[in-house]
């Protein structure tokens, strides 16, 4: 009886997956080394953290500066709005454009090339570009924001036509409806409930957006929040912190209510 | 709406098929030169083993599968070369029902059965909804004759399979087609159920006289509602003739071995 022969080994050892993550750990240590991220450094920094938060408090809702921060929230609002509207609208057909399974593959290729383009950079950065295209403000801030909705929400609708029952497309093709009939009444009833819940989502992830492009000139609530962090008004900060957070979660109460509304 | 057939309209009802194949990879045939006349009356049952390309013969008919060469006529023209406008215009003339069902699951029993009018309807019309009213009271009309008057704006996700089933024989109907096409359409239900489904096929289109060509497993469905065999083997046609010179020796043929008859 030799058990360890016989036995079958139910477990094998996988030893790529393990020099993967032993690569990993590595690399790890090595970044953090060349970073000079130590324990001691972390200690320093969480000194000046906390000077830091101390001068925050107590938030300076102020009537001058919650002016202020209304007018830069409002603006923000819209920013994120129009952004999100106008990229959807596009976003439509780029979508459809991209869907491999409507589609013949040179056009697939030719939108998803697109969305890829309008994926590749962060909205900062694309912020940074449509200020210096077009100029400081909202028309800035707007453009960046299409541009990062088109990518993000593009991919999305894409996905979601070509996971249709094609069964159901083919029924309605075999009725001899043309194709923007098949879309209406085959495709279109298959999607729009994940198109909504796709929709909203970007509305949401644009609204934090919108309260960051202005840092870089792009209009809405960020110009005030940098300006206050120049003249280190923590108070101020603060105050647009917690404006931003209650927007943001009211926002999050709304959309679940909205999603339910399209099932 | 409900005219009986003469004999013109039958004619004109016919599907002539001519040395029909298909291969989905080049060399391997799936069918091997089809050539077989469907008058333009009752039902004609097409049977055999799965895989031997009856789907594909029915699927060719109306192009949602491109047959590799062959013609198939069908009221003076090739179906087998249309394409574009011509192809959509000829698929209003040819119903289909679909062993799945084949409903457009998020739309409401009424809406499915107005998809047969989508070759007739402009798109814009569709997207708002405003079918012509004579083909709203036609579905409606439909929707009581199987059964489901009180399901009209029910989602189509909602139906059991029978149920279902009756909503794809409506869209079909609803074309007032020439032919109507049925692709294993009691597969997906118990036998209690496939019998009234191919009731309810059998009597609709027979009222207008619409011809049915029907793929069906079940060789008793066959025999009972077909007024024509066709038995399909290899990708050939292995026995053409009624219901009743289908012999044992032949269902032999056909499906091979023979201790499933028993």
């Amino acid at each position: 009886m030799t058990p360890a022969r016989t036995r079958r080994d139910a477990f094998p050892v996988n030893w790529t997956a393990r020099a993967l993550w032993l690569a990993l750990v590595v690399y790890c240590v090595y970044a953090a080394q060349i970073l000079q991220i130590t324990w001691s450094r972390f200690v320093i920094g969480m000194d000046q953290g906390a000077t830091f938060l101390a001068r925050m408090w107590p938030p300076n809702f102020g009537p001058q500066k919650l002016d202020l921060i209304i007018q830069g929230m409002l603006e923000s609002l819209q920013i994120a709005f129009l952004s999100t509207a106008a990229g959807i609208l596009l976003a439509l057909p780029l979508g459809l454009l991209a869907a491999r399974n409507l589609m013949p593959s040179p056009v697939c290729w030719g939108a998803r090339g697109l969305i890829a383009l309008c994926r590749t950079f962060h909205p900062v950065i694309v912020s940074i570009l449509f200020v210096k295209a077009v100029g400081f403000g909202a028309l800035a801030g707007v453009l960046a924001l299409v541009v990062a909705t088109l990518g993000f929400v593009g991919k999305l609708f894409a996905e979601a036509i070509e996971e249709i029952s094609m069964k159901q497309v083919e029924a309605v093709r075999a009725t001899g409806a043309s194709f923007a009939s098949v879309l209406i009444m085959a495709v279109v009833p298959q999607v729009m409930a994940r198109f909504v819940g796709f929709g909203i989502y970007q509305l949401d992830s644009n609204l934090r957006n919108s309260t960051m492009v202005g840092i870089v000139g792009g209009g809405g609530i960020g110009a005030t929040l940098f300006t206050a962090y120049q003249r280190f008004d923590y108070d101020v900060v603060l105050a647009i912190l917690i404006v931003i957070i209650a927007l943001i979660l009211l926002f999050e109460l709304i959309s679940t209510q909205i999603r339910k509304v399209f099932q | 709406m409900n005219m009986q057939p003469d004999a013109a309209a039958a004619a004109d009802r016919s599907l002539v098929i001519r040395n029909l194949t298909k291969e989905y990879r080049a060399g391997q045939p799936v069918l091997k030169g089809i050539s077989v006349t469907i008058e333009g009356r009752g039902v004609t049952a097409i049977i055999g083993p799965s895989g031997t390309g009856k789907s594909t013969l029915i699927r060719c008919i109306n192009r949602l599968v491109d047959p590799t060469a062959g013609e198939i006529l069908f009221q003076g023209s090739d179906l087998a070369k249309l394409s574009g406008v011509e192809l959509r215009q000829a698929r209003r003339r040819i119903g289909m029902v679909f062993q799945e069902y084949n409903l457009v699951e998020r739309l409401s029993v009424i809406e499915n059965l107005l998809c047969g009018r989508l070759g007739y309807v402009p798109w814009w019309r569709t997207l708002t909804r405003r079918f012509p009213d004579e083909d709203v009271a036609h579905a409606f009309e439909l929707l009581d004759a199987v059964g489901l008057g009180d399901f009209a704006t029910r989602r189509a996700d909602a139906l059991s399979g029978g149920q279902r089933q009756r909503v794809g024989i409506a869209r079909a109907i609803m074309q007032n087609p020439d032919v109507i096409l049925a692709d294993e359409p009691t597969s997906s239900l118990d036998p209690k159920t496939s019998v009234e489904i191919m009731e309810i096929l059998d009597r609709l289109a027979g009222e207008r006289g619409i011809p049915v060509v029907v793929n069906i497993h079940n060789v008793d469905l066959a025999k009972r509602f077909a007024s024509r065999i066709i038995g399909m083997a290899r990708g050939t046609i292995a026995f053409d003739g009624p219901p009743d010179a289908l012999t044992e020796a032949h269902l032999i043929d056909i499906y091979g071995g023979e201790g499933w008859l028993e």
